[in-house]
């Protein structure tokens, strides 16, 4: 699509589009859970009308004050980053993309603004149950904007909904609901929340037994906890149950994601779950990929076939498989996939040809063609292939998404136990006694900031190298600028966005030394 | 045919919602305004308290439209959203930035421990207050004047100059419409703060200060206007969509859009009148007039760059690669879906006002800022 490739510019600009988006991850999750924590913790001030209650509203609220103007600060670089760096992708798709941006704006972000206000403005002007509903609604705007952004990006992992205008040379929405109702959308919202509620749970949890450490503020710290720790439980549980099913939709919609995860690089029936595992390099290469191997695992036998088929026997494919080709398992090669893109971009030339010398008939049946569904689903779906070089381009760096999906899996099952424990010894009455827990909860706050990431860059290096799977990769996704100004541009945002990061943490930090107010 | 009649209709109802949300953008944008002001208007600390206190409360509203506006655009002319950031990188890239540094500035100024201390976020708020508006409205000017840049077949854009789109800052016309836009933001701002702010200092003092930025505003404007009606324009001719530079454009497409004429000259009296109650009669009423009138102005401006066969945003490079609401349009499908997303916009202004009104009720004071409250 792209004539000649700068390799700089686009590496840069994912480098730029990765650091800004980071950073926005960074604060989103503690929004997402907070609030929810707030409006909880509000509610019952109304309901008891205990004062007590609303100074601890209060307190929290002022720390997700801080945290909230940052998301909206990092926020808004990323909306127009896909315009400014990812333009041509920006018009592939733009029919269908833009629409959850768009609604996002209008339906969450003027809710989320207009009741912060209410929230932090409102104590002595609105009534309580006005500004209770105001906290409620900050909430609820945060999760629906969530849901669009969640609503986009499931698009570029599995993209429905649309078929292709030979005209324009884009991509048209033909359905709305094909596009909500993306089952990586489902799977994707459900379990990026839970990871919000999770995460703000545990910075509720490790703040607050930093008070009981210290002997401070108990009556708050332990009913904080309470919040917490339940609020947290049931989320970490959810966060457990929605991943599984991410990763059941990922096996069947990016098969080649699904076994970079589990570093499955030769298909087999009976498979193991590797639970823990280290990675090192073999002689044996597929084109010039080098192939890896486990040095070190602890596996569950055959729970892979049986997770993911059923029973034990089912073959669970691997890497190998999706790129050579297996003609048993009906697998299609990246070759053959590659002449079928190819043959669909052949189309779109001969249309681009007519255009030019203005032939109505066959412009008019070459529009037929892409409307028609068979074409669609046998070539166009192949359509990306077309710019792929060499048939292993299609594998995406297999250490980096087998740690993190590893490593996040693991902190998973860390926090359901370090809420639950939590439960266990403040309804025991010992949570004071048990220091040793009090510091492990406080320590734990940074690991579902690190679990969160890494679910990130599973998600989106473990579909390189498309940015739209099998429709284009993220190479003819760039916008055409020099690469030199992306690099300055990376530099402003790395500085800019540490130097806020930096003092974010340092308010916090004082903000709760200082304790909620008398 | 009936799908081309009603796609149309759709080009022609998104190009006015994004007119709406830009225009109400500029309004909204007294917040820049009062921030530009925050070393030239108060005369103590607590002043200068109020001032940021007033502007803080609405921050997020300008700053939500500006994204909405940005979504908007994507979601309708794509095209133009491709082209534009894609392209003219630097500037909105200068805009993002001086966003970016506003939206952490009101929270972290005053508080504890913010490491680089209270002046550095308020030299945050004061650039934002000065460059966010000039730059919107010198971005906004190239609707009229043009840009250097080619769409390739597949509609890819490639920008003929190595300056990404700060060689818009050589054009004086786009000067001037940034800097109308910059102190009509001032204007309003003071205007807001004459409404809301309950200190009479302060309000004689910004009284003041209206009758100055009031002078170069109109300057500026009347530059800009008078060449506006005088320039050449980029008509797109509707049948076959190819266009030509023609003569007295934009004069000819008030001419023939007399209800936009009337819009636009209803905007300007308002604006006037607005500024004219406060000096005159010390009103406090004057942002009502001024902003609504803001809105309207700016919203026939939009409607004379994308209406009556005109290219919104023109390329002084490559002429055909111009666009215009029928090139630069989402799918028939995608409008119509969008539009019934836009029904929703009634009910987000209505609860928006209702929560304004809760706590705007009461004005500003001295002794709130001296409260335990959220003050910035
Ligand atoms: C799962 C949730 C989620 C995800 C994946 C993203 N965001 Fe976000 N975003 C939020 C959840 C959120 C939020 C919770 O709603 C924020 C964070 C803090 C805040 O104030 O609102 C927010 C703020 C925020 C703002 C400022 C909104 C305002 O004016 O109030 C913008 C423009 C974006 N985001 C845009 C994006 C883009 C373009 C993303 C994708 C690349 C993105 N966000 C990923
Ligand atoms: C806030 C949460 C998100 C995080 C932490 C995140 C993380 C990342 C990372 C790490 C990359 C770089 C991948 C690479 O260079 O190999 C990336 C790229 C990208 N992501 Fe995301 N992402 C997030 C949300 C989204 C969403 C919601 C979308 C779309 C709606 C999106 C679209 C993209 C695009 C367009 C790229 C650039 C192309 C690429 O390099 O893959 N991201 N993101
Ligand atoms: C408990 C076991 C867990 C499993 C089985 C699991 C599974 C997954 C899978 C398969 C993905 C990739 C989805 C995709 O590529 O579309 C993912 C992404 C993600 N995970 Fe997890 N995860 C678990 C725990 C966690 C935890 C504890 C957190 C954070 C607190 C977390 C946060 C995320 C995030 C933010 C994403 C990116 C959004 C998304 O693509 O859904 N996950 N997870």
């Amino acid at each position: 699509m792209i004539e000649n490739v700068d390799l700089v510019l686009v590496n840069w600009s994912r480098a730029q589009f990765a650091l800004t988006a980071m950073y926005h991850w960074l604060f989103v999750p503690l929004t997402l859970g907070l609030s929810f924590i707030l409006a909880i913790m509000e509610t019952i001030y109304v309901r008891t009308g205990n004062e007590e209650w609303k100074r601890l509203t209060r307190f929290w609220m002022t720390l997700f004050g801080i945290n909230f103007a940052i998301g909206i600060a990092t926020g808004i670089i990323l909306e127009f980053e896909f315009g400014t760096n990812w333009s041509n992708y920006s018009w592939f798709v733009g029919d269908i993309f833009g629409a959850p941006l768009a609604v996002e704006g209008i339906l969450a972000f003027f809710l989320e603004s207009t009741f912060v206000a209410v929230m932090f403005f409102g104590w002595n002007k609105v009534s309580k149950k006005f500004h209770l509903t105001s906290t409620w609604l900050v909430a609820i705007g945060a999760s629906l904007s969530a849901l669009w952004i969640l609503v986009a990006n499931a698009w570029m992992q599995n993209p429905v909904g649309m078929i292709f205008n030979p005209e324009t040379a884009r991509n048209e929405m033909v359905s709305f609901w094909a596009v909500l109702f993306n089952p990586v959308a489902v799977d994707k919202f459900l379990h990026t929340i839970s990871s919000g509620f999770l995460l703000g749970s545990m910075f509720v949890l490790g703040i607050s037994s930093w008070f009981l450490i210290r002997k401070r503020e108990e009556l708050m710290a332990r009913r904080s906890i309470l919040i917490a720790g339940v609020f947290g439980l049931l989320s970490s549980l959810m966060v457990a149950y929605t991943g599984d099913a991410s990763t059941r939709t990922i096996s069947k919609v990016q098969p080649v994601k699904f076994a970079s995860m589990e570093a499955l690089f030769e298909g087999k029936s009976n498979a193991g779950l590797v639970a823990v595992g280290v990675l090192k390099d073999t002689d044996k290469k597929i084109g010039e990929r080098v192939v890896k191997e486990f040095a070190f695992k602890i596996e569950i036998p055959g729970l892979l076939s049986v997770l993911t088929g059923g029973d034990k026997d089912a073959y669970v494919q691997g890497i190998t498989d999706h790129v050579l080709g297996n003609e048993k398992r009906g697998i299609m090669s990246v070759s053959e996939k590659m002449q079928k893109g190819q043959f669909a971009k052949d189309v779109l030339m001969d249309y681009k040809r007519a255009r030019m010398i203005n032939d109505k008939e066959q412009l008019k049946s070459i529009k037929g063609i892409f409307r028609d569904k068979e074409f669609h689903d046998k070539y166009f779906r192949y359509f990306g292939y077309s710019s792929i070089d060499k048939p292993e381009d299609v594998i995406p760096n297999v250490p980096v998404s087998f740690y993190s999906f590893h490593l996040m899996v693991i902190l998973g099952f860390l926090f359901i136990m370090i809420f639950a424990t939590a439960l266990y010894f403040l309804f025991k009455g010992s949570l004071s006694d048990n220091r040793w827990f009090l510091w492990i909860a406080l320590l734990s706050i940074p690991l579902p900031y690190v679990a969160s990431e890494l679910g990130w860059i599973l998600t989106e290096m473990g579909r390189q190298p498309w940015i739209i799977q099998d429709l284009m990769p993220v190479s003819a996704a760039v916008s055409q600028i020099n690469s030199g100004s992306v690099i300055t541009t990376f530099i402003l945002f790395a500085v800019l966005f540490t130097a806020l990061l930096i003092s974010e943490i340092s308010i916090m930090v004082k903000q709760v030394k200082t304790g909620p107010r008398h | 045919m009936t799908t081309m009649i009603l796609h149309l209709f759709l080009q022609h109802y998104w190009w006015i919602i994004v007119s709406l949300l830009g225009s109400l953008l500029v309004f909204l944008m007294f917040v820049q305004g009062g921030q530009s002001m925050i070393y030239s208007l108060p005369k103590s600390d607590l002043q200068k308290t109020m001032i940021v206190n007033a502007m803080g409360r609405k921050w997020e509203f300008t700053f939500t439209t500006l994204v909405t506006f940005g979504g908007a655009f994507f979601a309708s002319f794509p095209l133009f959203y491709a082209t534009s950031f894609g392209g003219a990188y630097w500037v909105w890239i200068a805009i993002l930035f001086s966003f970016t540094i506003q939206a952490i500035a009101y929270e972290f100024r005053s508080k504890p421990d913010n490491i680089f201390g209270q002046k550095t976020f308020d030299v945050f708020l004061f650039l934002n207050g000065s460059l966010g508006p000039f730059l919107i409205g010198a971005a906004v000017a190239t609707f009229f004047t043009g840009s250097q840049f080619s769409l390739n077949r597949m509609n890819q854009v490639q920008w003929a100059t190595a300056w990404y789109g700060l060689e818009a800052l050589l054009n004086i016309r786009n000067l001037a419409l940034g800097f109308t836009v910059l102190f009509l933001a001032r204007i309003n701002g003071l205007l807001y703060i004459i409404n809301t702010i309950d200190d009479e200092d302060l309000i004689k003092e910004s009284g003041k200060k209206l009758i100055l930025n009031s002078i170069p505003f109109l300057l500026f404007f009347l530059f800009f206007v008078i060449s506006l009606l005088f320039s050449k324009g980029f008509a797109a001719d509707p049948a076959t969509g190819i266009v030509t530079v023609e003569k007295f454009k934009y004069l000819h497409n008030f001419v023939q859009m007399p209800l936009v004429l009337i819009i636009f000259l209803t905007g300007v009296v308002g604006v006037l009148y607005g500024i004219g109650i406060s000096v005159l009669r010390n009103s406090e009423k004057g942002i009502w007039f001024s902003g609504a009138g803001t809105v309207l102005a700016v919203f026939s401006l939009f409607l004379v760059a994308g209406f009556n066969g005109t290219s919104f945003y023109p390329s002084s490079y490559d002429l055909q690669s111009s666009l215009t609401i029928r090139n630069a349009s989402s799918s028939l499908f995608t409008l119509k879906t969008m539009m019934y997303v836009s029904f929703i916009i009634p009910f987000v202004f209505a609860y928006i006002w209702y929560a304004w009104k809760a706590i705007n009720n009461t004005k500003i004071t001295e002794n709130e800022m001296k409260s335990d409250g959220h003050v910035y």
